[in-house]
């Protein structure tokens, strides 16, 4: 597949780095891609490539453009302007063979109530070509992945939410797309079976799928992203591996340094080497853009000076803060 | 490379096989709603076998009054109703299919599917249909066995075969146009209210058709069923080239803005000023207003009317029908001699002619509003009915022309000359007028069936309406104008003169 040009904006928060380790297969690729609705603009120049075996999590408040992004991303809706180019098929020539190669875990299950597990199955199987023996196999294992095995010949009326939620994610993997769109794919389950369907994105991500991920659960999004890419009125206005966006938006990490003994016999020692931002009776606390170097510096000066030292870590930031920054700042 | 015939059908093969499932889906889902199944056994087991009973009842009844006819049409009639009602909730269920789909949020995975917008829509329709019509058939068969059983009775098998074929096209229309109705609804709430375009000219027609059967006219009812197959290939034409599942996503709301309408509707209104090359936006007033008006008449007009072609040719194809059949009635219905005097026609007849009761004021005003009131009604008319109604009105007094000038040969009288004094001189603006009106009207109709690429089915009935509006005002007044100053003024003088020398 060739490589289509994904260079982002000059906007230094929005660098499209893979410092996550991925070998770099963009599966995804959406070029200037825009979406308008007669004068609204909806999603508006996003730039973004995805690779085989990444996450990327769509942050961004509601009404923010990621639904309609992944409408797009899915072939589902034609793009105003711009490019998608998904699993090598451009979205705007090729919708279906795009859509036989996504698979789509829509916000809402919209599951048919009256129908059986399996027969629901059967039927997106037959739509998505697969033979009936094909979508038993494939249902049957990925039902037992997800712990729900008795759903099989149950009409999924008496489904609980999470179990819709679930049978929902089956329907999205029973052709084993190489691409996946999941709209908030643990809300409303159980931790039990949030923590199973996390497992088994990070298992699809091992078996390089490229997944985009649209949620609200920050926590999720840091647990699974290996990217961010924060949308605001149709636009990418952050975009980076977790780490980078702390640093560019909350500035050098906050390094805690916790003693067995008082600070005040090492507070000059330290301050020498680092700037201190505030201590206490035992612990103190400071800020490097290059902890690599400097935490092993400070931790020989206090080994020369005899202090013990309980443990030295990075202050934990949240991603929570980085996205509060954000759509406060734009 | 050209397609490999094989590969062809191949994708043709696909494509049923894809459209099964879904229909296979959506009658298993149907029919697992007892909501629907209970009124279609009542429809299909309960109501024929009781109007097979009213039939034999009905028949013994007024045999005793001596009048075996009205049983005998009664037979029939019930046969209609029989089939009609249960394809009646083959409406409530294609009024469903998308819009409820959209409601309960089952519409988006579905169109994450590889399925072709043409397949969705196929497989919708036939959804919708198949329950009810097998229904309806099974509802045939109970109140004709019931009728063998009670009194013998078997149909003529041109009776059985027309009413199938009534009820399955009857079905069709129903359902094609509640899918259509379906995919551009935002709720099922508006969807059933906007069920009323289907359901009250439904209803018309079986009225309709019920008044036929009464007359056992059944060659009416043959040319009702080719009206409705038109009817048919228009409206599924018109489903597969609307259904678009960007609208079915994108639109929430339907708000009416009237801001945006006005916008659209000027766009289209609105004209470039041309004089001969000149440069006449930096000219002085007067070469503005010649560009105005030479924009008009000959760069926009001319274009718009070449642009409408297609509408035309239908309408010379009315016009070939109206002088079809004013001169087959003619040789079916003569006139007494006297009724038709042409050379003792007085330029008193022709000032009493609204006399007649339906005719206008013969001054060149009453003559004016009359063709204006007839053009607008035929807008009007061509909105509801996609054009074709507007051509019948143009076709009628079309008709009635030919019929006399046919009569009037009849009678020894030249037809040609017949013509070219009583309809040609004010004809030859009247007619233009009102070809062209007729038209752009049959154009405004068609506009909803098949909006162009990029376009939304409203931007292109506010382009067609403007155009229209345009052309009426430009064209078909004026010259309806002046056609009603001849009419009343020179036609008679013609007429007068031309006859008193016969």
């Amino acid at each position: 597949m060739q490589k289509h040009d994904g260079h982002p904006p000059s906007d230094d928060l929005l660098q499209q780095s893979s410092d996550s380790g991925i070998m770099y297969t963009p599966m995804i690729e959406l070029l200037n891609l825009t979406k308008k609705f007669d004068d609204f603009t909806a999603v508006d120049q996003v730039t973004l490539s995805v690779a085989a075996g990444e996450i990327v999590a769509l942050l961004g408040p509601n009404g923010a453009g990621k639904t309609t992004t992944v409408r797009m991303i899915g072939g589902i809706l034609r793009p105003t302007e711009g490019r998608a180019i998904v699993a090598g098929y451009d979205v705007t020539g090729h919708p279906r063979e795009v859509r036989r190669r996504v698979g789509f875990l829509t916000e809402h299950p919209g599951l048919y109530l009256r129908m059986r597990g399996r027969e629901y199955l059967e039927f997106f199987g037959g739509l998505m070509g697969l033979t009936a023996r094909e979508t038993e196999r494939r249902a049957i294992e990925l039902l037992d992945k997800l712990d729900m095995r008795e759903a099989w010949e149950r009409r999924m009326g008496t489904y609980s939410k999470g179990m819709r939620q679930k049978m929902a994610l089956v329907r999205a993997l029973l052709h084993d797309p190489p691409v996946l769109l999941l709209d908030e794919p643990t809300s409303a389950m159980d931790p039990h079976s949030a923590r199973l369907v996390r497992d088994a994105i990070f298992t699809l991500r091992d078996h390089r799928r490229a997944i985009v991920l649209c949620t609200h659960n920050l926590t999720e999004a840091e647990a699974l992203a290996d990217r961010i890419a924060i949308i605001r009125r149709g636009r990418i206005v952050a975009l980076g591996s977790i780490a980078e966006l702390k640093h560019r938006l909350l500035g050098p990490p906050v390094m805690e340094l916790q003693l067995a003994c008082p600070v005040d016999g090492v507070l000059d020692l330290v301050s020498n080497v680092v700037k201190i931002d505030g201590y206490g009776d035992r612990w103190l606390r400071y800020t490097t853009s290059d902890p690599q170097v400097t935490n092993p510096r400070v931790l020989q000066l206090l080994a020369s000076q005899q202090a013990p030292v309980v443990t030295l870590s990075e202050l934990p930031r949240s991603l929570e803060e980085v996205y509060l920054r954000v759509i406060e700042e734009m | 490379m050209a397609a490999i015939p094989w590969k062809k059908w191949a994708g043709a093969g696909e494509s049923i096989q894809t459209v099964r499932i879904l229909v296979r889906r959506e009658i298993r889902d149907a029919l697992r709603d007892w909501r629907i199944v209970t009124p279609i056994v009542i429809l299909t087991l309960f109501f024929p076998a009781l109007m097979s009973f009213v039939a034999d009842l009905a028949l013994d009844w007024v045999a005793r009054y001596g009048a075996p006819i009205i049983g005998e049409r009664i037979i029939p009639f019930l046969l209609m109703v029989v089939g009609f009602f249960p394809i009646s909730f083959s409406l409530v269920i294609a009024l469903e299919t998308f819009v409820g789909e959209k409601e309960r949020n089952s519409l988006e995975p579905l169109l994450a599917t590889p399925l072709t917008d043409a397949q969705l829509y196929m497989g919708k329709m036939l959804a919708a249909m198949v329950p009810p019509l097998l229904a309806a058939y099974l509802g045939f068969a109970v109140y004709l066995a019931g009728l063998y059983f009670f009194k013998g009775w078997t149909p003529e098998p041109e009776l059985l075969i027309l009413m199938i074929a009534l009820t399955t096209a009857e079905g069709l229309v129903m359902v094609s146009a509640a899918v259509v109705l379906s995919s551009q609804a935002t709720s099922v709430r508006a969807a059933n209210l906007l069920a009323s375009f289907v359901i009250v000219p439904m209803a018309l027609l079986l009225q309709g058709e019920a008044i036929i059967m009464f007359y056992a006219n059944y060659g009416v009812l043959w040319w009702i069923l080719l009206f409705l197959i038109v009817v048919d290939v228009i409206l599924v034409r018109m489903g597969v080239h609307l259904f678009n599942r960007e609208e079915l996503l994108g639109r929430e709301i339907d708000e009416l803005n009237l801001g945006s309408v006005w916008r659209t509707f000027k766009a289209h209104f609105v004209w470039e000023r041309w004089f001969f090359g000149r440069d006449v936006e930096k000219g002085p007033f007067w070469l503005k207003l010649l560009g105005t008006i030479c924009g008009l008449y000959l760069r926009e007009l001319p274009a718009l009317l070449r642009r409408s072609w297609l509408a035309f040719v239908l309408v010379g194809i009315g016009i070939c029908g109206a002088v079809f059949v004013g001169c087959d009635l003619a040789s079916r219905y003569n006139l007494p001699a006297e009724a038709l005097r042409l050379e003792k026609l007085t330029p008193e007849m022709f000032t009493a002619l609204p006399d007649w009761g339906w005719l206008p004021n013969f001054t060149p005003l009453g003559i004016f509003i009359n063709n204006v009131r007839a053009l607008v009604l035929a807008w009007l008319l061509a909105i509801f009915s996609f054009g074709t109604l507007a051509v019948a009105l143009l076709m009628a007094p079309l008709a009635i022309v030919f019929f006399f000038a046919a009569q009037a040969a009849r009678l020894g009288y030249d037809p040609l000359l017949f013509l070219a004094t009583f309809v040609l001189p004010h004809g030859l603006f009247e007619l233009p007028a009102a070809i062209i009106a007729t038209a752009l009207s049959v154009r405004l109709g068609a506009a909803l069936m098949s909006p162009p690429h990029g376009t939304t089915v409203g931007e292109n009935w506010l382009r067609a309406l403007a155009e229209f509006t345009k052309a009426f005002l430009a064209l078909t007044l004026p010259l309806l104008a002046l056609a009603a100053v001849i009419e009343v003024y020179i036609t008679p003088l013609i007429v007068i003169l031309t006859f008193s020398r016969l």
